[in-house]
C-alpha cells in the first residue's frame, strides 16, 4: 500500500528513509563483525582440533580448578554486593544525611576507574611492601596472590552494579510507602521485606545479574592480585589468558567457551527477568518502575 | 481524642517551616489546615503523625504528650495525596496490612471479617481482590482511607487527599468523607490548598500564612469575618479598590463604605464580585468594562475604573452588557483594611 502515491506520507521528523536505512545498516554491519563474529571464532575453534582435545581441556585439573575458583568468588562476592548495594541505595534514597552527594560519587568510583588501577591499589595496600603488608605478614595472613585478594579485587570491580539499579528506581519510588507502613504499625525490616523490597525485586534481581556476570568475567583486576598460579589462584579468565601465551590456542578457545557459555545464561536470565520487569509495569501503571 | 499544639517550631535547614503553632482540635472535630504552598500545613500534620519531628513545642494527645512518640507506636491514621497503596498487594492486603503487623494478635477470620466490614464502609465490596493499579484513582483514595482506619486510630490525618483526583469525584468524595466522619466520629485534620473544599467539608478552618496562623473559625466565620487583606484574597475572588478612611467610613468615589475601627488615612477596600452591582447611571464608581465571561451560572464582567484598577463581578444572565460600555459601580458590602 505504501507505493500508493496518494497514500505515501511525509517522513516524520528524523525518519527519511536514507538516514534509516543507512542508520541501521551501519548498526548491523558493526554489530556482525564486532560481536557476533568473534562469539562464532570461539565456538569454532574450541572444537577445531575436534570433541577430544575439547573434552580434554574442560576436563584437566587446572580449567576445573580455575572453573571452581570462578564460581566460588562470585559466590562470595555477589551475595556481599547485594548486600551492600541494598543498603547504600537503602541509605541514600530513604535518608537525609550529610555527605549523601559525596557517597554517590563513591559508589560510581569501581564503575568508572579501570579495574587494573583497582588491582594495583591493593598492591600497595595489602602487599608485602605495601600499607598493612608488613602487619599482615606478622598475623600470616594472606591476602595478596590468594583466594581472598581475587574475591576482594573482584568486589570491588563490582561494586556498584547492585547499587545503581536500584537508587533510580528507589528515588522514584519515593518514601510515601514506607510512611505509610510505618504509620500502619510495621517495624522498619517488616517495612523493608514486605515493603520495599517486592517492590524493587525485579530491578535487584537484574542487578545481582549484571555482579554475577562481571565478576565470573573479572580479568582486569584479578590478574594484578592473583599471581596467575596454576590450579591455585588461576581463575577461568586468567586461565584462557595462560593457555593462549602457551600457544594452546584450542585450550583457550574451550575455557573460553565455557565461560561465553555462563554469558549466554546470563542473558537469557536478564531476558526472562526484564519480560517480568515489564509485565509488572503494565500491571501497576507505574513508569516509576521501569528500570533500564 | 482531643490534640493540642503548644508552640510547635519546625525548621528545615534554614528555612523556618512552622513558626510557634498552637492549636486546639477537639475531641470528634472535623478542621482544615489551609493555606498556600509553602505555608507550612503539611509539615504541621506530618509533625502530628510522627512523620516529622518538631524542633520546639509541643504535641498533646489527649493528656499524653505525644511529641516524641515515634509514628509507629504513635497510633495515627494517615491518608497520602497519591494513596501510597502498596502496588504489589491486594486492595484487601493493602487494607488488612496494619492488623497484620499489629503488636496485637488478630486471628485470620477476625482480619477477614475486619477487612469485609471496611470495605463495605468504603463502598468497595467486591473489589478486595483486584490491585490498586486496577481500579480508579477515587477507588484507591478510599481503599487508603480504610487503611488508614483499620488499626483503630485515635486520629485521621489526611494530606491533601482529594488533590490528585478530577474535579467530580472530589466533590463526591468530600460528601461521603463528610458522612463517614459523621458515622465514626473520629477526630479528623486534612490539609488543603482548596478553599471551596475546606469551607465544604470542615467543621473549623485554619488559614496559615508563612508558617502561621492568620485566622481559625468555623467556615462561616471566616468568610464573613475576615480579618486581613490575606484571609479575604485566599479565600475567593476578591476586588481591592484603594479608599480613604475618615472616621469611620472608607470614601472612594462617590461612594463610602462602613468602616468602623479602621484608622484615619489610607486604606484597602476588598469586596467580592457578588457585591458588586453594574448600573448605566451614577452615583458609584465609574468604569468600563473590558470583557465579559460567560459562565454557567450567570456572567462574569471584568472592567476597569478611572485609576486603572480592574474589577470583576457578575450580572444575570440575561443582562445585555458589552465590552467598551461605561457605567457605575455600587458595593452592596466590603471590608476595609488599612493599607
Amino acid at each position: 500500500m505504501s507505493n500508493h502515491p496518494s497514500r505515501r506520507k511525509p517522513p516524520r521528523v528524523g525518519d527519511n528513509p536514507l538516514f534509516r536505512r543507512t542508520l541501521i545498516g551501519i548498526v548491523l554491519v558493526i554489530g556482525f563483525f564486532m560481536v557476533l563474529a568473534p562469539l562464532v571464532i570461539i565456538a569454532v575453534e574450541a572444537f577445531a582440533k575436534g570433541w577430544q582435545v575439547y573434552r580434554d581441556t574442560i576436563i584437566h585439573p587446572d580449567t576445573l580448578h580455575a572453573v571452581g575458583l570462578t564460581v566460588l568468588a562470585a559466590l562470595i562476592a555477589v551475595p556481599l554486593n547485594t548486600a551492600f548495594g541494598i543498603a547504600a541505595a537503602w541509605a541514600i534514597t530513604k535518608f537525609d544525611f550529610w555527605g549523601k552527594r559525596f557517597l554517590l560519587v563513591v559508589i560510581e568510583i569501581p564503575f568508572s576507574v579501570s579495574p587494573i588501577v583497582a588491582g594495583v591499589a591493593y598492591l600497595f595496600v595489602y602487599g608485602l611492601q605495601g600499607l598493612f603488608g608488613p602487619l599482615l605478614d606478622a598475623w600470616d595472613i594472606k591476602i595478596l596472590f590468594a583466594i581472598p585478594g581475587i574475591i576482594i579485587a573482584s568486589m570491588f570491580v563490582t561494586a556498584s552494579f547492585v547499587a545503581r539499579e536500584l537508587i533510580p528506581l528507589m528515588q522514584a519510588q519515593g518514601r510515601d510507602l514506607e510512611e505509610a507502613a510505618t504509620s500502619l504499625g510495621a517495624s522498619g525490616f517488616r517495612t523493608f521485606l514486605s515493603v520495599t523490597l517486592p517492590n524493587v525485586k525485579w530491578a535487584l534481581l537484574y542487578g545481582v545479574i549484571l555482579c554475577n556476570a562481571r565478576v565470573m568475567g573479572e580479568f582486569g583486576a584479578v590478574s594484578v592480585v592473583s599471581g596467575n598460579i596454576r590450579g591455585q589462584t588461576n581463575t577461568l579468565p586468567l586461565h584462557i589468558e595462560l593457555l593462549y601465551h602457551d600457544y594452546q590456542a584450542a585450550g583457550a578457545f574451550a575455557s573460553a567457551s565455557i565461560l561465553a557459555l555462563l554469558a549466554v545464561f546470563t542473558i537469557i536470565a536478564k531476558v526472562l527477568l526484564e519480560r517480568q520487569g515489564a509485565g509488572r509495569v503494565r500491571k501497576t501503571a507505574n513508569p516509576a518502575e521501569k528500570t533500564s | 481524642m482531643k490534640i493540642r499544639l503548644e508552640n510547635v517550631v519546625k525548621t528545615f535547614e534554614t528555612f523556618r517551616a512552622v513558626k510557634d503553632v498552637s492549636l486546639d482540635i477537639e475531641s470528634g472535630e472535623l478542621v482544615a489546615l489551609l493555606g498556600p504552598s509553602g505555608s507550612g500545613k503539611t509539615t504541621i500534620l506530618r509533625m502530628v503523625a510522627g512523620l516529622e519531628y518538631s524542633d520546639g513545642g509541643h504535641i498533646y494527645f489527649g493528656d499524653q504528650d505525644a511529641t516524641d512518640i515515634p509514628v509507629r507506636d504513635r497510633g495515627v491514621g494517615f491518608v497520602f495525596q497519591h494513596y501510597a497503596l502498596f502496588p504489589h498487594m491486594t486492595v484487601a492486603d493493602n487494607i488488612a496490612f496494619g492488623m497484620k503487623v499489629s503488636k496485637v494478635k488478630r486471628d485470620k477470620a477476625a482480619i477477614d471479617a475486619r477487612v469485609t466490614d471496611l470495605l463495605r464502609l468504603v463502598r468497595l465490596e467486591g473489589l478486595g481482590d483486584r490491585f490498586a493499579a486496577q481500579i480508579s484513582g477515587g477507588q484507591r483514595q478510599r481503599v487508603a482511607l480504610a487503611r488508614a482506619l483499620a488499626v483503630d486510630p485515635k486520629v485521621l490525618l489526611l494530606d491533601e487527599p482529594f488533590g490528585a483526583l478530577d474535579a467530580n469525584v472530589r466533590r463526591d468524595l468530600r460528601r461521603w468523607l463528610r458522612e463517614i466522619h459523621s458515622e465514626l466520629g473520629i477526630t479528623t485534620l486534612f490539609v488543603t490548598h482548596d478553599q471551596e473544599e475546606a469551607l465544604d467539608l470542615a467543621d473549623r478552618v485554619v488559614i496559615l500564612k508563612d508558617g502561621r496562623i492568620v485566622q481559625q473559625g468555623t467556615p462561616q466565620e471566616v468568610c464573613r469575618d475576615p480579618q486581613s487583606a490575606f484571609v479575604m484574597k485566599f479565600l475567593g475572588d476578591a476586588n481591592m479598590i484603594a479608599a480613604e478612611v475618615r472616621d469611620g467610613r472608607a470614601y472612594t468615589g462617590d461612594v463610602s463604605v462602613d468602616a468602623v475601627g479602621v484608622a484615619d488615612g489610607k486604606a484597602e477596600l476588598y469586596a467580592r464580585p457578588a457585591d458588586l452591582d453594574w448600573s448605566e447611571q451614577g452615583p458609584g464608581i465609574a468604569a468600563t468594562i473590558s470583557r465579559v465571561l460567560d459562565r454557567p451560572d450567570g456572567r462574569r464582567v471584568l472592567a476597569a475604573t478611572g485609576a486603572g484598577e480592574a474589577l470583576e463581578f457578575d450580572v444575570e444572565p440575561e443582562r445585555q452588557v458589552r465590552a467598551g460600555e461605561a457605567g457605575f459601580v455600587t458595593l452592596r458590602r466590603a471590608k476595609v483594611f488599612a493599607a
